[in-house]
């Protein structure tokens, strides 16, 4: 795929799916320290989500990059806005801005705050 | 290649002079840092703003010679 179409793809994905996941590897086997972590916490929060492997296309592992211009793999998405990584993504979450984020875009969630 | 502290410092002071900077290498493979930065630059930016600028400090590594830079930024207490 070429890159415009991948961002097409991306683009398409973050605004049909509320909560969108890219990580390498899936939800059951994360393949990077740093997505499981991600995933520990949208487990906690019991939100529903959908992932993306990234490992499946690498067209979609570059392309990610470059549509948000970020350089990292996971990227999280709420209702098609970037929130983060994983750093900003454990911040957020013990800092309860991510529950806050989340009720404030009518994403149902676990409500405690927990340092993961 | 992997990147060594000074290298990721000096590139981040290149283009934050006024940041104040402290990194710890987590592996010791030199590609797996952890970095607090405290910047000027990063008043009144959101947090994926204040690491998109780290990033282009650290001039396209990031996520190549660079895998894993656990970053902690902030605005210095005003």
């Amino acid at each position: 795929m070429s890159e415009q179409k991948v961002h097409e793809w991306i683009g398409k994905k973050v605004a049909t799916d509320d909560v969108v996941l890219f990580m390498k590897g899936t939800r059951q086997f994360p393949q990077c320290g740093f997505s499981s972590q991600v995933v520990q916490i949208m487990e906690y929060l019991g939100l529903e989500y959908s992932e993306v492997n990234v490992l499946d296309d690498l067209g979609i592992r570059d392309g990610i990059k470059s549509f948000t211009n970020w350089p990292t793999i996971p990227q999280l998405y709420v209702k098609g806005e970037f929130v983060g990584g994983c750093d900003i993504i454990r911040e957020m979450f013990q800092d309860g801005e991510l529950q806050e984020l989340l009720t404030s875009k009518d994403i149902s969630h676990n409500k405690q705050t927990q340092t993961a | 290649m992997p990147m060594d502290e000074n290298e990721i410092l000096k590139l981040i002071k290149k283009k934050l002079p006024d940041a104040d900077v402290s990194i710890r290498d987590l592996a010791g493979d030199g590609d797996h840092y952890s970095a607090t930065v405290v910047s000027e630059a990063f008043r009144g930016k959101t947090r994926v703003q204040q690491h998109q600028l780290v990033y282009e400090a650290l001039e396209g590594n990031m996520g190549g010679a660079l895998h894993a830079l656990a970053l902690q930024t902030s605005a210095p207490e005003s």
